[in-house]
């Protein structure tokens, strides 16, 4: 699986490196700064993209708006933003065009190596990943919408699970679950939330996402 | 009728300075006495009382001023003394003498800031010399007829003579006697421009120390933030590394579950970190500036926000962060006290100035008083002489608007050739319109032999309508091309000073 990686610190840059190799990825291009990512992006088509948002030369959001840029030009071109703080407000950014294959996490997740490639594994494979602090404001700030106060103690740990973009397996996995439990509160989510059930996982948890976001 | 009752208004206004300025006089007269006692016979007792009369009298002239000659005169005095305080042993110090009880040190500390105050002296020529100036001048109607009748009742019939003129004239001049005595009153009432500089002095000196106070107490509580969290943890996680390397070897599986310990304090401690960040400086305010700082606030809020924002530009980085931390405190505010469930932010440029308006839809009964949010934001905004307005009445909603004066530079809109094109319209077109155009017109349908300077009466007699006519064209044309650029800059302005 081809990846392009950009991330200014050099330490950081070698760790991920070294870490998606050791996973089987082949980094094409590893680039320190906004112009040269978009350039990469544009240029490589790469399977993945794994992207600091802060970035020179304005350090500021220069990773985020480069990604932006490059899924207007490609669309669908999976996307996987790191940042050493998450907001909301990219959250958004980022899924607004509804047709997935991005990922936000914190940086702090590459200390799990499995799990943050796992989560390269999703995004490439047009699924999300979402960090959990991102759902766990998310959830935060729809504090008083109606329809997510009448879910059960269970079915809520499975909604902050599917926002974060696992499969129902994972889902599974994680709470102790058989699958078919899994779906059936799944199923009791999306009936209560007032949204139509959907047998693909993706578009499932978009639909998720997109019911949050809709405060 | 309107007219006669404004006149009889403005008369009744005259007849009540001119009395206060008689109280005035007795009053000044007491405050000379006081002085000559004092400062002769040394009666100290007596300047204190007599000062403070006096200021009852300014008072209220400054009050009438703002109320009927429309001049807002601000006080000039300086600020009362404090009164003394006990030293440790209960004894009061002034100067070099201690004393028991606080009386004559608070005697003392009144008498310098009154004798010291050129206020004082200013009340004192003011209100001896009132009379003189300002009394008479609103005065003279009344005064005159009243001579006048008096000399009616003496048989005397040249009293209408005085009568007739000051009735006649009272409609002009009683109003314009009103205001003139506003603006004297100001010149000598008002501080001058020393006190004022020095009003201000005193003013930028308080927020200076508020300021410096506030940014000491803030980079002491990063110090210790740092110090009791992210460093202890750093130490902790070193140690725990060193205990798994002496490990690794007898002991692999412990080894293991140490690192995993010390991975966990790592990420403990990043999240402390990023948390001081965002109390130091939001990284989205930096990545993004203020307008979309504040959508992400209303994003994290539990209410529902809705956010408009009009900048043209970023303001300064403090600035900013001034205004995104109280919107941030409003919207707290809001979610904790106010019962509120949905908000309204509005971010937008007024000139120079950022104005940034939060309206919740709770309950209200905020207080600025009582509330210590409140007050740090109005602290936080002091430092950049912007200021914090609350309309929360019980019941809401809440309205909160922040303006921070000089946030963006305003572009002086360049004085296009346009506008001065406009400018020597506005002032050719009455001309073309009225005198040689419908004036002449008026002389020519009415066949006077005068001609003055109208330019239609001069020509030949053919000329003669269509030169009267074209010059009402063009009269017409001048106004209307006038009015254009006047609205076109005007809109300009508007779009390029924001």
């Amino acid at each position: 699986m081809r990846v392009v990686l950009a991330e200014d610190l050099h330490l950081l840059r070698e760790g991920l490196v070294a870490l998606l190799r050791a996973h089987g990825f082949d980094v094409v291009a590893a680039v320190e700064s906004g112009p040269e990512l978009l350039a990469a992006l544009v240029g490589e088509r790469p399977d993945v993209a794994v992207v600091d948002v802060r970035l020179p030369p304005t350090f500021t959001d220069e990773g985020l708006q480069a990604a932006l840029a490059a899924r207007r030009q490609v669309p669908g071109l999976p996307v996987l933003v790191l940042s050493q703080h998450v907001e909301q407000l990219y959250a958004r950014e980022l899924l607004a065009d509804g047709s997935g294959g991005v990922g936000y996490l914190l940086k702090d997740r590459v200390f799990n190596g499995e799990q943050f490639v796992d989560a390269v594994r999703r995004v490439a494979g047009g699924g999300t990943a979402m960090d959990p602090e991102v759902i766990a404001r998310l959830l935060a700030s729809n504090a008083r919408n109606e329809p997510l106060g009448r879910l059960t103690p269970r079915e809520r740990e499975v909604l902050e699970l599917m926002a974060e973009g696992r499969s129902n397996a994972a889902i599974g996995q994680r709470l102790f679950l058989s699958d078919s439990a899994v779906g059936k509160h799944t199923a009791s989510i999306f009936g209560k939330l007032g949204l139509t059930p959907s047998d693909d996982d993706n578009r499932r948890v978009l639909a998720v996402l997109a019911f949050l976001n809709s405060k | 009728m309107t007219a006669a009752r404004q006149t009889l208004v403005a008369l009744g206004r005259a007849a009540a300075l001119a009395g206060l300025a008689l109280l005035g006089q007795v009053a000044g007269l007491l405050m000379l006495a006081a002085v000559l006692l004092t400062f002769l016979v040394g009666a100290v007792f007596v300047f204190p009382s007599a000062v403070r009369l006096t200021r009852v009298v300014t008072r209220l002239q400054r009050g009438l001023a703002a109320r009927w000659s429309g001049v807002s005169i601000d006080e000039p005095y300086l600020p009362a003394p404090p009164p003394p305080v006990p030293q440790a042993d209960g004894w009061y110090r002034d100067g070099r003498t201690l004393y028991k009880k606080p009386t004559i040190p608070a005697f003392n500390k009144r008498w310098n800031w009154m004798t010291k105050d050129p206020a004082t002296w200013r009340d004192f020529a003011f209100v001896m010399g009132d009379v003189w100036m300002g009394g008479l001048l609103v005065a003279a109607p009344l005064l005159v007829t009243a001579y006048g009748i008096v000399l009616l009742a003496g048989g005397d019939p040249t009293g209408v003579l005085w009568i007739l003129p000051a009735v006649s004239t009272a409609y002009w001049y009683a109003p314009w006697a009103v205001r003139a005595h506003g603006t004297i009153a100001a010149a000598l009432l008002g501080p001058t421009e020393k006190a004022r500089l020095a009003r201000q002095v005193s003013h930028l000196d308080a927020v200076r120390t508020e300021v410096v106070d506030s940014q000491a107490a803030e980079l002491r509580r990063i110090e210790r933030d740092l110090h009791d969290g992210a460093q202890a943890r750093l130490v902790a996680i070193g140690m725990t590394i060193g205990a798994a390397e002496q490990l690794l070897e007898s002991d692999p599986k412990a080894a293991r579950a140490l690192l995993g310990k010390a991975s966990e304090a790592s990420a403990t401690a990043l999240q402390e970190i990023r948390r001081l960040v965002r109390g130091i400086h939001p990284p989205v305010l930096a990545e993004r500036g203020l307008g979309d700082a504040v959508r992400a606030l209303a994003l994290d809020s539990p209410l529902r926000v809705h956010v408009t924002v009009d900048l043209p530009e970023r303001a300064s980085a403090p600035l900013e962060s001034a205004a995104y931390f109280a919107v941030s405190e409003l919207l707290a505010n809001a979610a904790r006290h106010g019962d509120a469930t949905e908000a309204w932010v509005d971010v937008s440029a007024q000139g120079p100035a950022l104005r940034v308006t939060v309206t919740d839809d709770g309950r209200g009964g905020a207080d600025p008083e009582r509330g210590t949010g409140l007050h740090g934001i109005e602290r936080r905004l002091g430092a950049f002489d912007g200021v914090l307005a609350v309309n929360s009445p019980v019941g809401g909603p809440t309205t909160a608007v922040i303006e921070l004066p000089r946030a963006f530079r305003v572009r002086s809109a360049p004085v296009s050739a346009w506008r001065y094109f406009g400018r020597i319209c506005w002032a050719l077109w009455p001309i073309a319109l009225f005198p040689q155009g419908l004036v002449a017109m008026g002389f020519k349908l009415a066949g006077t032999p005068v001609k003055s300077w109208f330019l239609g009466l001069h020509v030949a007699e053919p000329f003669q309508w269509p030169v009267i006519v074209g010059m009402i064209a063009l009269g017409g044309g001048l106004l209307a091309v006038a009015l254009t650029t006047t609205v076109r800059s005007r809109e300009a302005e508007g779009g390029g000073c924001g």
